[in-house]
């Protein structure tokens, strides 16, 4: 940690800067020495250092005096004053000035120890808070989103312009047309981009779980609830909520969504205590929320209070231009993560795509790409590699969800709907079991 | 006397066992040949009567002045309390990189901080000082391993946490 953080000791006593130096250099920091202020000062001109120590009282220019000068300067030095003569009105004024601390002459090694060891710390924590805020704005760019075709470009215009302000967003489109990494490229290029996105995938909880996941709940809220739980609302907090399937929540539920969304507080479910959160809403759904609400089944004060901006991400079939980058950026992705050399794609596999209709959209291409990498002959795609001569790809590739559901049936049938025998078979506890067979509405044909 | 001695010169009396104890561990962490000698120098030339207490960094100039000559290291070891002129106390003093070096049996007793008299644990300190100040000569920095000798140590209880010898890192850095 040490071996990149500089010194400078500033001090006209000579057995003072030896002496420091000495002790620096042997803690493995890199130690430089000036004998007055202005020496500091045009060293500082032509480096910067991580710790600068200077005392107070010294011929010519005083340490105050090049503190100051040395903020002037704009570099983010952290300044520690020494001096022999501790007065509360010296260090009250060195640290208004903006001194990290001050520490009087002579010091206790454990003393200087832990102010020059917190002063590292203070140094390595704020580079590696800029390292990791530069890292999640390349992860998290609007570049992410792929594609150059006129739809596409209007979307991420929509995207650009939208991200700056505050308001609600729906985002609408088919599944698979990834509407998830719209609200990511709206949240990462907005001023919440350093709080968290937090995303609720609504239609995949019951009602009552969906509350709790929302609003948290208080210990001995429900059986079960054995620890206070802070809910997605309040871990936004300063950043955006990402509710997906939006359309799926229940009559009870767009109530409380409203009422949240009006006054951004709510209390646990449980509890009575206020909660203030601060957050953006950004929901997703690919079915047509204007009909639920005329034919009654969604709330109109609760689509206005949303809608407030619509993006619209167009199936791929309306923006086949894309195809061919798109399957690039998926070779390049799964080959890496396979760690496979670079393939290429035969004109005629392009063509098939480009003329397929991708009921299930970008994720259904990204699963061809990635099934024909794997079958491939690992140097180029062709059209046998590609499962869609018997136009059975739309259905093949069934969710996550849809697998799990029908395995739990199938293992739940197979023993004859004994739970604890079916639990042992799929490695999982009774209660989980119980907890799928409810999620997924599995029921005994017996 | 060879060309790698390790000069340990005691200003003041340290009994024999004591120097033995010393001399044996220091050899066999260090590998070289380790020559005990004693010395009786005007210490009031070091005493800062202010502070009572005796310069360190007058005593190495006296030391590099007057004893390294052609001698490969030496530490002397004392009986008062040391300082340097920034800190109110140390334990030890060398120069980086350098062929000398201090170190001081007083801060390191018991009794100086209202604890029973243990002369035993008192010669591990002391032992672990003289290894610490050595490694600095041959231009070891701090470690941050705790079983490390060359750990920094600024109190008493810090000493005895670390163990008389140089952890795997820092050992492989002298290319002895």
């Amino acid at each position: 940690m040490k071996k990149n953080i500089s010194l400078l000791i500033v001090d006209d006593e000579e057995s003072v800067r030896d002496s420091l130096q000495n002790w620096f250099i042997e803690d493995g920091y890199v130690v430089d020495c000036a004998e007055n202020a202005k020496t500091a000062l045009s060293m500082l001109e032509r480096r910067e250092y991580d710790i600068i120590l200077a005392d107070i009282k010294m011929p010519g220019m005083d340490g105050m005096e090049m503190h100051r000068r040395i903020k002037s300067l704009n570099q983010s030095s952290i300044v520690i004053i020494m001096t022999a003569f501790a007065s509360v009105e010296t260090a009250v004024q060195a640290l208004k000035d903006g001194a990290y601390d001050y520490i009087t002459k002579p010091f206790d090694p454990d003393d200087l120890s832990h102010l020059i060891r917190n002063a590292s710390r203070q140094i390595t924590l704020s580079a590696e808070n800029e390292a990791l805020k530069k890292k999640l704005i390349s992860l998290e760019n609007i570049e992410d989103i792929i594609g150059n075709s006129e739809p596409m470009i209007r979307v991420l215009k929509e995207v650009e312009s939208v991200a700056q302000s505050n308001s609600s967003v729906i985002v609408t489109g088919e599944s698979g047309t990834g509407k998830e990494l719209i609200a990511r490229a709206i949240h990462s290029n907005s001023p919440r981009k350093y709080f968290p996105l937090v995303s609720v995938h609504c239609g995949a909880l019951t009602e009552s779980l969906l509350e709790s996941e929302l609003f948290g709940h208080e210990k001995g809220a429900f059986t079960g609830a054995m620890f206070n739980r802070k809910g997605r609302f309040e871990m936004a907090d300063g950043g955006t909520i990402f509710l997906d399937e939006i359309a799926t929540i229940s009559g009870k539920m767009q109530i409380e969504l409203l009422r949240v969304l009006e006054t951004k507080s709510f209390m646990r479910v449980g509890g009575n205590k206020e909660i203030k959160s601060d957050f953006r809403v950004i929901c997703a759904t690919n079915r047509d929320l204007k009909s639920l609400v005329d034919n009654g089944t969604f709330r109109e004060d609760l689509y206005y209070r949303l809608n407030v901006v619509n993006i619209h991400v167009p199936p791929l079939r309306e923006r086949a231009d894309d195809i061919p980058m798109l399957v690039d950026h998926f070779i390049q992705k799964y080959c890496t993560s396979m760690s496979r050399n670079m393939i290429s794609i035969d004109q005629a596999a392009l063509k098939k795509l480009s003329s397929y209709d991708f009921p299930g959209n970008v994720r259904e291409l990204e699963n061809i790409i990635e099934r024909a990498i794997v079958v491939g002959n690992g140097k180029e795609i062709t059209v046998k590699d590609l499962p869609l001569a018997s136009e059975s790809i739309g259905t093949s590739y069934e969710s996550l969800e849809d697998l799990e559901r029908k395995y739990i049936n199938e293992v739940l049938d197979r023993n004859n709907w004994n739970i604890s025998r079916s639990a042992r078979s799929l490695k999982v506890d009774r209660v989980t079991l119980y907890n799928k067979i409810k999620k997924y509405g599995l029921r005994t044909d017996k | 006397m060879s060309l790698f001695d390790i000069t340990l010169i005691s200003f003041g009396h340290f009994d024999e066992k004591c120097i033995e104890q010393i001399s044996k561990t220091v050899r066999q962490v260090y590998g070289y040949p380790v020559v005990m000698e004693e010395n009786l120098p005007e210490m009031n030339l070091f005493y800062n009567g202010e502070r009572r207490q005796y310069d360190a960094n007058k005593i190495l100039e006296y030391l590099h002045e007057n004893h390294l000559n052609e001698r490969f290291r030496i530490i002397g070891l004392f009986r008062v309390d040391l300082y340097i002129p920034i800190l109110t106390y140390i334990f030890g003093q060398a120069y980086f990189k350098g062929r000398a070096g201090v170190a001081s049996i007083y801060r390191l007793r018991n009794e100086q901080y209202g604890m029973p008299k243990d002369d035993d644990l008192l010669l591990q300190r002391f032992i672990k000082v003289i290894i610490h100040e050595l490694g600095h000569t041959f231009g070891l920095v701090h470690c941050h391993n705790p079983g490390c000798v060359m750990r920094t140590s600024t109190y008493v209880e810090d000493i005895d946490q670390k163990s008389t010898y140089l952890c795997n890192h820092c050992k492989p850095q002298l290319k002895l």
